[in-house]
């Protein structure tokens, strides 16, 4: 019989899942050691500093113990074998500003993507990043005579040295958790932004990231800052094939709003499930600055992130609003982290989880107000959504208040899905899976709303594959 | 008989392991509008949710046939599909989605054939737009309506309103009105029945079920027939006027011929 859900299914392998063949110009042997940071270093042409800074990482990397228990931790990195990794591999020589400049079958992997289409519709730069360096990277004219700068991180780096000194590592130092210490020592790739004062790009800047090889480590490293007054929206897309290996992506993205300014970082991860996915990203929002995380999380074996806003400045805003989907044999852990530490700072949560299929989704959110921070307002809503009875969810929320005027709201559902919603669907003409669907993608509209149209298009193609594939 | 009637006969229906229909033998007739009446708990709401198909009402005995097929066996979004049509009484909210969009989805799965890729089947935006305005319209109803979401927020009346635009759209043969009356005040119900009977207009052949506990919403919905269900079974019919009889002599005095006085 002519299935067309598995039609659909088939189609995304294809868009997804293909694999390239493996044509590169450096692929560093599997494991880690400062042999390989030097050579990362080196062949990358770095400033002694970075050098330095990379191999004190690795150190600290080495000394730090693996989170597996305790708080922000999850015992199923114990399955994750740093020494069976891949932690530099160069597809190409520079990140091109021509499409027509980059190897064919790289060029042809991002057309399947539908990037180059997608720069062409709607947005105002793009940076392609292929296993461990950008191999595209353009903005459109109008904002660079606007002094808009959007770079590969390496070429930042080379470029605004004064820039990298000053920032690197300020908003998340290499010391901060293991990870984000190994992404210091082998980091590549990932981007540069900076937004002069009051420039407001109003259209999307996109990169893409993209895992081909098996047992690859990616480690991109962006840092964004947004000038006073300006406005930037980030977008960033992941996919890779499936293998039967474990690969590890972990990036850090440091993000710094000036006063006034304003930051959207969308992320739409949907790695394939042989895939750690261990982030760290944090902003820093001074004088009425805001930033939003805007966090979907569809792939991977294992994701943790938690997105933090340190609100520094009087008046400023975070918000994280994030979905969570994990199915057979994913675990997402991720949630938000909020830190006031000036008064009248207004923070706001929304995360949203399905699980199914034995998927295990778990929100992990910090609610801190910083001594000082008079005034400052805290809003957590957390939704769970649990579809049959071998998949779960936790929520678990850590609150630390120094201020008595500090307005705290938590509230967290969980829920299965009604019988009655289903049945109502049903006794309309949609079967099982396409009631199923709708009622998910419903439950996810306050995030999908918030995306470009043809980032929520996307979506909810996908949560309605995931729901089919698992129907009857 | 016409393979367009409904045929009911002999249905046992037990929830949570008991028993609530008790042997109900009905037929709803092609084009006729059949009002089944009866006291709290005599098994009104069953017989509709069993028709339809909820998963929570267990058949235990007994058939129900449409259009040569045992309705029995298929599953609610089938029994759609085969024309039956279940009014709520309480109408189900689901968060995010739109009245347009579940409408159009609903309307994609009447359209879609076995083995037909459904993008072929699918209504065209265009049309459907025109579609679901011509029904809102014929229905009174403002236009942000289909932007809302599924009966969130919905008062008691919209959600009423709601069913019938649902019902407008699908077409269905035949059509069961669960209390659509109930929590209406006058003139929601007005609208919510004048609706019905232009839906009915437009397709004579409809057959209605209309399941109320009070007489007033048969001033406006005209019944062929009416069932009196108590205590699981059915156990007067007659014409209209019996309507007017239990509204004046309320439910104790059948009871009483029924079941004797020992109640």
């Amino acid at each position: 019989m002519s299935n067309p859900a598995q039609n659909e299914i088939e189609f995304d392998y294809s868009k997804y899942g293909f694999r390239d063949e493996e044509n590169y110009t450096f692929k560093s042997s599997k494991g880690l050691n400062a042999d390989i940071v030097r050579t990362i270093s080196e062949m990358k042409g770095e400033p002694e500093w970075m050098l330095q800074r990379r191999l004190k990482a690795l150190e600290i990397f080495h000394k730090k113990p693996l989170p597996v228990s305790g708080v922000w931790a999850n015992p199923r990195l114990a399955e994750l074998d740093f020494q069976d990794i891949h932690y530099y591999v160069r597809p190409g020589e520079r990140a091109e500003n021509s499409w027509d400049d980059v190897p064919e079958n790289i060029k042809n992997t991002f057309e399947k993507l539908g990037i180059p289409e997608a720069e062409r519709k709607f947005l105002a730069g793009v940076g392609a990043q292929y296993e461990s360096e950008v191999v595209y990277h353009s903005l459109r004219e109008e904002w660079e005579k606007l002094g808009v700068i959007f770079l590969d991180t390496d070429t930042g780096l080379k470029e605004y040295p004064e820039l990298f000194k000053e920032y690197f590592g300020t908003i998340i130092p290499s010391a901060d958790n293991k990870f984000a210490a190994l992404n210091t020592a082998v980091w590549s790739g990932g981007s540069f932004v900076y937004v002069p004062k009051g420039v407001k790009v109003d259209i999307p800047l996109q990169a893409y990231f993209r895992i081909n090889a098996e047992n690859m480590g990616q480690f991109e490293r962006t840092l964004i800052i947004v000038d006073e007054g300006a406005e930037v929206h980030y977008i960033e897309g992941c996919t890779a094939p499936v293998y039967s290996t474990n690969s590890l992506h972990s990036a850090v993205v440091e993000i710094i709003i000036k006063k006034g300014g304003k930051c959207r970082y969308t992320t739409i991860q949907n790695w394939a499930n042989n895939i750690f996915n261990l982030v760290t990203k944090r902003a820093v929002a001074y004088e009425d600055a805001s930033m939003e995380w805007v966090d979907g999380n569809i792939g991977s074996k294992l994701t943790m992130k938690y997105p933090a806003v340190y609100m520094m400045g009087r008046g400023a805003k975070g918000e994280v609003l994030s979905v969570a989907y994990a199915g057979e044999g994913q675990h997402q852990d991720a949630g938000a982290k909020m830190v006031h530490g000036a008064p009248d700072t207004t923070s706001r949560i929304t995360n949203k989880s399905v699980s199914k299929n034995g998927g295990r989704t778990t929100y992990r959110g910090l609610a801190k107000v910083q001594r000082g921070a008079h005034n400052a307002k805290i809003n957590v809503v957390c939704d769970a959504l649990i579809l049959d009875d071998r998949s779960a969810s936790d929520t678990i929320p850590y609150i630390e208040i120094e201020e008595d005027s500090a307005t705290v709201a938590h509230e967290a559902t969980v829920g299965k899905i009604g019988e009655e919603q289903l049945f109502y669907l049903m006794s309309r003409g949609l079967d099982e899976a396409e009631a199923l669907s709708m009622i998910v993608l419903g439950f996810m509209e306050p995030f999908t709303r918030e995306l470009p149209m043809e980032y929520a298009v996307e979506l909810n193609r996908l949560i309605q594959m995931e729901m089919e594939g698992s129907v009857g | 008989m016409s393979a367009n009637n409904l045929v009911i006969r002999n249905l046992h229906v037990a929830v949570d392991g008991k028993e609530i229909l008790k042997g109900i033998n009905l037929t709803i007739e092609e084009g006729k509008i059949h009002a089944i009446m009866g006291p709290n708990g005599s098994g009104k709401s069953t017989l509709a949710y069993t028709l339809a198909g909820h998963p929570r009402y267990e058949v235990t005995e007994g058939e129900v046939w449409y259009k040569g097929q045992d309705v029995l066996d298929l599953e609610p979004n089938d029994r759609s599909k085969l024309g039956l049509f279940l009014a709520f009484q309480y109408p189900v909210a689901v968060a995010g989605v739109t009245v347009a969009n579940f409408l159009r989805a609903a309307l994609n799965a009447h359209r879609a054939q076995e083995g037909v890729d459904p993008k072929s089947t699918a209504i065209p935006m265009a049309e459907y737009r025109k579609v679901i305005k011509s029904r809102m319209d014929m229905l009174e109803m403002a236009p942000d309506f289909a932007r809302r979401y599924l009966n969130e927020g919905f008062s008691g009346g919209e959600k009423k309103r709601l069913e019938i635009l649902q019902m407008a759209m699908l077409q269905p043969s035949i059509s069961i009105m669960d209390e659509t009356d109930s929590g209406l005040d006058i003139d929601a119900l007005k609208i919510v029945a004048e609706g019905v009977n232009k839906v009915k207009a437009e397709k004579p052949e409809l057959g209605v079920l209309v399941i109320t506990h009070y007489q007033r919403l048969l001033n406006y919905i005209k019944p062929d027939y009416v069932h009196v269900l108590m205590n699981g079974q059915i156990v007067r019919e007659g014409g209209p006027e019996m309507a007017l009889e239990l509204e004046e002599k309320g439910y104790d005095f059948i009871r009483e011929e029924v079941f004797g006085n020992a109640s």
